[in-house]
């Protein structure tokens, strides 16, 4: 893709421009544009980094955190609740979260809640317990306080389905200017435009940010199907009939001959 | 081996699927049902989203119950005239389930009712089968024809008009409840995402008295049929049908199903029914036990749209 490398050359933001921005951070990621083939069962993506003193500035810090945040494409999804009812079990409450990511991974070099204080990982939207997650509430479309149980429960499904995950240990510190970290895409991952957000602190403060772009796309065979199922469906659906009924046909002829 | 799914959008193992066709294929075509019921449960099961699994398992049924057909085509055992017959009434009755799905849908209590038609249906329908098949092969043991007492011969259905004659089955039946039988069959399939095989063949046998010789094959052409539209309708309206999915199942199916069919004509029609009983009761039972027992999770995510 021709616009991820562009957006993939590299760009470089220095946030919160105040006397504390003097780091460059440089990312790159193993592979911008994942191809889905016939045999992907999953994909372990690895972001490398550096990170330089900014212009005018020769010493970096003793240490830092990194944290990364992969969000994938946007998705509607309804969270519903049972409870039993004349002894069986029925959904009687739900709840709708709008355009929340279909894919959301936060890798950091250690746990998020000691990188910074929590209004600063609540103002960044640093963790899980702090992205935000909207709701349909009455009129409103609102995240809701951490601890309301469908906000809990559907972070929990979603990680249950590997859709979601929090892992505080997948940025390593080559040496304490360069940094890698593994970003894990399941065998069913979404596909669509993904944002790769890389966070840099110092002393429970963001000195330095920037954002990667990354597609996930089906190839060959497998687009090729999902494009003819998308535009054509009729014509798709007949020839998915006919080829039924050739299957049929074929089997029911090579097992006459016995 | 893994393959990716290129509308289900995952990643499966493909022996674990073509296994699956074979398991189902051979037990459908060993009783002539579409084995939709036993299939759609299977794919939710390994991840499949409901709405691509019975899109796609439509056209699997198509490929066995057409491969069965050809089969018993062959050895003369379908009543051609019946199944169309049964077939005109089971597209409106398909046309009224697609419209009562649809209202159900927006009122979000479908999968309730889902679970609700499959547990009442099925153990109802299971229950009956076994009473009698047992009954039958009591009688077959005592010495006595199977064929002896048909009760229900001279039932009020039979003094209904509109009388056709059917040769290939031998049967003379008012038109009422042959058509009554096709609109319930097109109704539930469309309800349930199901052929409606195992329906179909007790109510043909029990209310029609359409012979056991027939029966099977006269069945297998109606599923044929409603599965084969069922395929080009999801293709063309939710664009859900994977066709990579729906190939492996085929073959394994195709290759099951034909297996199936000479088990089945190599068993007494009693033994048959008392198996196929027990089946449909044990899958009611299995959708009970989900309503009935507190889900390890009261919560579950429900996809909506990508926006």
């Amino acid at each position: 893709m021709r616009r991820g490398a562009l957006i993939l050359a590299i760009v470089i933001s220095a946030c919160g421009a105040g006397p504390a921005a003097a780091e460059r951070l440089v990312a790159s990621l193993s592979n911008e544009n994942v191809a889905i083939t016939s045999n992907f069962v999953g994909e372990n993506l690895v972001l490398f980094g550096a990170i330089q003193p900014d212009a005018g500035k020769t010493a970096l810090r003793p240490a830092y955190d990194l944290v990364v945040t992969v969000t994938g494409p946007r998705q509607t999804l309804r969270t519903r609740r049972k409870q039993r009812v004349l002894g069986i079990w029925v959904n009687v409450d739900s709840r709708e979260f709008v355009r929340v990511p279909s894919y959301l991974v936060i890798l950091s070099n250690r746990p998020v809640a000691q990188i910074a204080q929590p209004d600063t990982l609540r103002r960044l939207q640093i963790g899980l317990a702090n992205f935000l997650l909207p709701q349909h509430i009455g009129p409103d479309i609102a995240d809701t306080v951490g601890d309301d149980p469908f906000r809990l429960a559907f972070v929990r499904l979603q990680i249950q389905q590997r859709r979601y995950a929090e892992i505080g240990s997948a940025v390593t510190f080559l040496t304490p200017a360069v940094f890698r970290a593994g970003i894990p895409l399941p065998a069913d991952v979404p596909t669509g435009n993904y944002t790769v957000d890389v966070k840099l602190f110092a002393d429970g403060a963001m000195v330095a940010r920037t954002n990667l772009a990354l597609t996930v796309t089906k190839a060959g065979f497998e687009q090729y199907v999902a494009d003819a199922a998308r535009d054509n469906g009729l014509l798709f659906g007949f020839v998915t009939m006919l080829m039924a009924l050739l299957t049929g046909w074929i089997a029911s002829v090579v097992f006459k001959r016995d | 081996m893994q393959i990716y799914l290129p509308i289900a959008d995952m990643s499966v193992n493909i022996f674990l699927v073509l296994g699956m066709g074979l398991a189902v294929g051979y037990i459908s075509g060993m009783f002539g049902i579409g084995g939709g019921f036993l299939m759609t449960p299977l794919l939710i099961f390994i991840g499949i989203t409901p709405a691509v699994a019975v899109a796609s398992v439509a056209s699997h049924i198509a490929a066995s119950s057409f491969s069965g057909a050809i089969n018993y085509w062959n050895r003369r055992a379908l009543d051609l005239a019946l199944a169309l017959m049964l077939l005109a009434a089971g597209i409106l009755g398909t046309a009224t389930g697609v419209w009562l799905f649809t209202t159900l849908r927006a009122l979000d209590q479908l999968d309730l009712m889902i679970g609700l038609s499959y547990v009442t249906l099925l153990t109802i329908v299971g229950a009956i089968m076994i009473y009698e098949s047992l009954r039958a092969i009591g009688r077959a043991r005592k010495g006595m024809p199977a064929t002896l007492r048909r009760p229900g011969s001279h039932t009020w259905l039979h003094g209904l008009p509109f009388k056709l004659r059917f040769k290939r089955s031998k049967i003379y039946v008012s038109a009422i409840p042959v058509w009554a039988i096709g609109f319930i069959i097109g109704f539930v399939g469309a309800i349930m995402g199901i052929g409606g095989g195992f329906l179909l063949v007790p109510m043909l046998i029990y209310f029609l008295r359409v012979p056991t010789a027939t029966v099977i094959g006269t069945s297998m052409v109606l599923t044929l049929i409603t599965m084969a539209s069922a395929t080009v309708m999801h293709a063309a309206t939710n664009h859900l049908v994977d066709a990579v999915l729906a190939l492996i199942l085929m073959v394994g199916g195709v290759v099951g199903a034909q297996f199936g069919a000479r088990t089945g004509q190599k068993m007494r029609g009693e033994r048959l029914r008392l198996l196929l009983g027990l089946l449909v009761f044990a899958v009611g039972l299995r959708f009970a036990y989900e309503l009935v027992v507190q889900p390890d999770d009261l919560y579950s995510i429900r996809y909506v749209r990508i926006e």
